[in-house]
C-alpha cells in the first residue's frame, strides 16, 4: 500500500480520499484506490475530469416545472408541444425518465420527485419534489398521475400517499401494473416489461 | 480456506439500504440469533429469486452463511408477506415505526426470542385488526419492560405515594408518574388523565387477548401515543424517525373533505 513515511498521507491526497468517500457506495478502500489512481493518470485526464464535475454543476439546473435535470429551462419535454399535458408520470428519479422514455409508449409529461419517501431513514413527503407536483396539478389541466416509483415498499408507500393528496382534488392516480418484479430498480427493467406495465396501470 | 458456516433462521425484515449498484444489506431481527445484518446480493435485479422475499415487513424463513464480515442471504422463504399493511399508508406507517422501535432498541447479536415473537404479534394485529394504533402501544410497553425499562405507573416517583385518580403528571426523565404535589419545579413533565393511566397499566400486565377487547376513545389514543412516544425518545436519547411519517399520513386524510382548501395548507406547510 502508498503509504506516506509518517504513516498519513499529505493532505491534498488525503482530501481527494475524504471527497471520494463522501460518493454513494465509495467505501474508504475504494476511495483510496481512485485518488492514487488519479495520482497516475495525466494531468490532461485529470483537469478534464475536474472541468466535467464543474461544468456538470454550472451548465444544468432543475426543469422549474418537472424537476428533472436539464441545460435549458423549462426542459425539452416540457416545452415539446407535441406532448399529452394532461397525464404526468411521475418517478423517483431523472434516470428512470430515460427507462419509460426508452419504451415509446409514454407521451405526457414526467415529474422527477428526487427520491422516495423512506420512514426509517427520515425522509418523508416533505424532503421530496412533492409540493411542486401539487403546484402543477392545482392548474387543472391535469387528469391523470401514473405513479413509476420502483416497485419496492418504498415505492409503493410514496404512490400511496400521493394517492392520498391527490385523489381528492378529482385527479385519477395509477400505478405501474404488478408485472415488474417486487424489490427491482425501474432501472433494471427490460423495455418489454416495463410498457406492458405502463399500458396495463392500475388505480391506487 | 475454512466452510462458511450457514444456518437457517425464521426473521423479520426490520429495515434494507442499498449496497452498491445491485445488492442490498438487510437488518434482520431473527428468532434465535437476535437482530442480525445480512447482504442480498442482486435483489435490485428484474430476475433476482430473492427480492420478493426481503422488502421490510417480510416474515420468510433465510438461510445464512457467514461471510467475512457479513452474513449472506443464500435462500429466503417467505412465510408472511403481511400484504394488507403494505396496502394501506396507516397499517404501513404503524408497521414500520413497531419496525424501527426493535431497531432502536436492540444491539446486533443479542439474543430477544420475546421481542421477536411481540413483533410478530404485532404485525399480525396490525394487518387485520380496525385499531392499529392500540397494538403499537403494546408492543412500546412490552419492549420497555422485557429490556428493563418499565415505567412507574402505581406510586409517585418522588414521594412513594400510592397515585391517586386525579390528573398526575407524566415524566420520562423520572422513569414514571409524579403526583400533584410533587409536580412543582418539575420541568417537562405532562398531565397524564386517570384514564390514561389505567390503560397504561394494562398495556403492562395485559396479554394479547385482553389488548383487543378494549376500546380507546380518540382523545385518550393521542394522550396514549404522545406519552409513550416521548418516553421512548428519552430512553433511547434520539427520535424515532417513522413517527414523523404516522403524522405525514393523517394529514391529507384530515385535509380530505373539501378538496382545495386543506390541501393547499399541506402545499404552503
Ligand atoms: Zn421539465
Ligand atoms: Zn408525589
Amino acid at each position: 500500500m502508498n503509504q506516506h513515511p509518517q504513516g498519513a498521507a499529505p493532505p491534498p491526497v488525503s482530501r481527494l480520499i475524504d471527497e471520494f468517500h463522501k460518493l454513494p457506495g465509495i467505501g474508504p478502500k475504494s476511495a483510496q484506490r481512485l485518488t492514487y489512481h488519479m495520482l497516475r493518470i495525466p494531468p490532461e485526464d485529470a483537469i478534464a475530469l475536474a472541468q466535467a464535475i464543474i461544468e456538470l454543476k454550472e451548465r444544468t439546473v432543475l426543469c422549474s416545472i418537472c424537476q428533472n435535470v436539464t441545460e435549458t429551462d423549462p426542459c425539452g419535454i416540457c416545452s415539446d408541444d407535441g406532448r399529452d399535458r394532461t397525464l404526468i408520470c411521475v418517478v423517483e428519479e431523472p434516470l428512470d425518465i430515460l427507462a419509460v422514455e426508452r419504451t415509446r409508449g409514454f407521451h405526457g409529461l414526467y415529474h422527477v420527485l428526487h427520491g422516495v419517501i423512506s420512514p426509517m431513514d427520515g425522509v418523508g413527503p416533505d424532503d421530496l419534489k412533492v409540493k411542486e407536483l401539487l403546484e402543477r396539478v392545482r392548474g387543472g389541466s391535469v387528469r391523470e398521475i401514473i405513479m413509476a416509483t420502483n416497485p419496492n415498499l418504498e415505492g409503493e408507500a410514496t404512490s400511496m400517499y400521493i394517492s392520498r393528496l391527490m385523489t381528492p382534488m378529482g385527479l385519477r392516480v395509477t400505478r405501474l401494473a404488478r408485472g415488474l418484479p417486487m424489490g427491482s430498480d425501474l432501472e433494471y427493467a427490460d423495455d418489454v416489461t416495463l410498457s406492458r406495465a405502463l399500458e396495463n396501470r392500475q388505480d391506487v | 480456506m475454512p466452510r462458511p458456516r450457514v444456518s437457517t433462521t425464521p426473521a423479520i425484515v426490520l429495515r434494507q439500504r442499498k449496497l452498491g449498484d445491485a445488492d442490498k444489506i438487510l437488518t434482520l431481527f431473527t428468532a434465535n440469533r437476535g437482530k442480525l445484518e445480512a447482504v442480498a446480493k442482486g435483489v435490485r435485479r428484474s430476475r433476482s429469486k430473492l427480492a420478493g422475499h426481503v422488502e421490510p415487513l417480510s416474515h420468510a424463513t433465510f438461510q445464512l452463511a457467514q461471510g467475512r464480515s457479513l452474513f449472506i442471504v443464500t435462500q429466503a422463504e417467505t412465510v408472511e408477506s403481511f400484504t394488507p399493511i403494505r396496502d394501506d399508508l396507516d397499517r404501513l406507517s404503524r408497521g414500520l415505526y413497531a419496525c424501527e422501535i426493535l431497531d432502536r432498541f436492540t444491539e446486533t447479536g443479542e439474543e430477544h426470542f420475546e421481542l421477536y415473537r411481540l413483533l410478530l404479534d404485532t404485525l399480525r394485529r396490525l394487518s387485520v385488526r380496525d385499531d392499529i394504533d392500540t397494538p403499537v402501544r403494546y408492543l412500546e410497553m412490552q419492549t420497555l419492560d422485557v429490556l428493563g425499562y418499565r415505567p412507574e405507573l402505581d406510586e409517585c416517583v418522588t414521594c412513594r405515594k400510592q397515585l391517586a385518580a386525579v390528573t398526575n403528571y407524566w415524566t420520562a426523565a423520572a422513569g414514571g408518574v409524579l403526583c400533584p404535589n410533587c409536580r412543582p419545579g418539575e420541568l417537562s413533565v405532562r398531565p397524564v388523565s386517570p384514564n390514561a393511566i389505567k390503560v397504561l397499566r394494562m398495556l403492562l400486565h395485559a396479554r394479547w387477548s385482553d389488548v383487543e377487547r378494549i376500546t380507546i376513545d380518540p382523545d385518550l389514543a393521542v394522550e396514549l401515543e404522545r406519552a409513550l412516544l416521548e418516553y421512548v425518545r428519552w430512553v433511547l436519547e434520539r427520535d424515532v424517525r417513522s413517527a414523523a411519517f404516522i403524522d405525514a399520513v393523517r394529514r391529507p386524510r384530515r385535509g380530505a373533505r373539501p378538496p382545495v382548501g386543506p390541501v393547499a395548507r399541506i402545499a404552503d406547510a
